[in-house]
């Protein structure tokens, strides 16, 4: 982590339960739970990410966690692809899967409706903009506009968190840490 | 799943308004990624297009230059949120547009 008080800064109260979390798991807390805490009045404690992730929508949370891991490519953020494609792996009881959409999303088998809004995703991460024929695209293959609005919730929610965890410096976990960190994402979300 | 227009306003409004170490105006310029001064606006200009990009080097030039590592992590956080803005507003005016269209049809 490239700044110390995101490391070692946190609050007295946060400090203990660190100290506990890291006695329970016996492993490092990770980055990303480190940032999250720090100062929350600023940026953390306004809790999108969980409302996005976890709450109602028609896509499943394994297509949700997907899409951060396909975001969190292209953006070129390897933590964040670790993180989330072993939640997805996990969420979907098939890790072959994952992979195959984060090496080559054409060829992958999923169905056309979220390959479509992958597709889009990845151009708006990308190139930072996309036009009505995009979003054509995506609505033709049956996608609805509610749909579309909460797979851009993703987009945003992992193209803050790419950022931040790249700009920081956050430290790759081993796997057996993003495994654990999965199994806590999925059974608790993100509050 | 519930509109979430709130949540980003929020946010957005805590980062840029409330109380923090960066003053305001370098708060919205990293959030606008623009009108600002080396070593920041490389800094800020790398984690909105290109964030793993940053380097050690650029942290380091920011804390050379003055500021502390909570104005840093501010900074920082206002440029990460206002790119992902940017991008998240450009998606749903494209998407207005298309469904504009699509009803007509």
């Amino acid at each position: 982590m490239r700044l110390r008080i995101l490391d070692t800064g946190h609050s007295f109260g946060t400090k203990i339960l660190f100290a506990v979390i890291r006695g329970i798991s016996r492993r490092p807390v990770p980055d990303a739970a480190k940032l999250v805490s720090y100062r929350p009045d600023f940026y953390g404690r306004i809790n999108f990410t969980h409302d996005t992730m976890r709450g109602s929508s028609a896509w499943s949370v394994g297509d949700r966690e997907l899409m951060a891991a396909f975001v969190s490519k292209v953006n070129g953020c390897d933590f964040c692809v670790k993180a989330h494609g072993a939640v997805a792996e996990r969420a979907y009881h098939d890790s072959a899967k994952v992979g195959m959409v984060l090496s080559d999303l054409e060829k992958a088998p999923i169905e056309e409706p979220l390959r479509a809004t992958l597709r889009m995703l990845g151009k708006l991460t990308r190139e930072h903009v996309v036009n009505a024929d995009d979003m054509r695209a995506v609505l033709k293959v049956g996608v609805s506009r509610e749909q579309i609005e909460d797979a851009l919730a993703v987009c945003f929610a992992f193209n803050t968190t790419n950022r931040l965890a790249d700009a920081f410096g956050f430290a790759i976990l081993s796997r057996e840490g993003f495994e654990a960190g999965a199994k806590y994402l999925l059974a608790r979300g993100y509050r | 799943m519930p509109d979430r227009g709130h949540l980003y306003k929020a946010l957005i409004a805590r980062v840029l308004e409330g109380d923090g170490m960066a003053p305001r105006p370098a708060r919205r310029a990293a959030f606008d990624n623009a009108e600002l001064t080396q070593p920041l606006s490389t800094l800020v200009d790398k984690v909105a297009r290109h964030a793993y990009k940053v380097t050690d080097e650029d942290i380091a030039a920011a804390r050379t230059s003055g500021l502390s590592e909570d104005q840093i992590f501010e900074i920082v956080v206002c440029a990460a949120i206002g790119q992902a803005m940017r991008q998240y507003d450009a998606a749903h005016a494209a998407l207005d547009a298309a469904t504009k269209v699509t009803e007509k049809e």
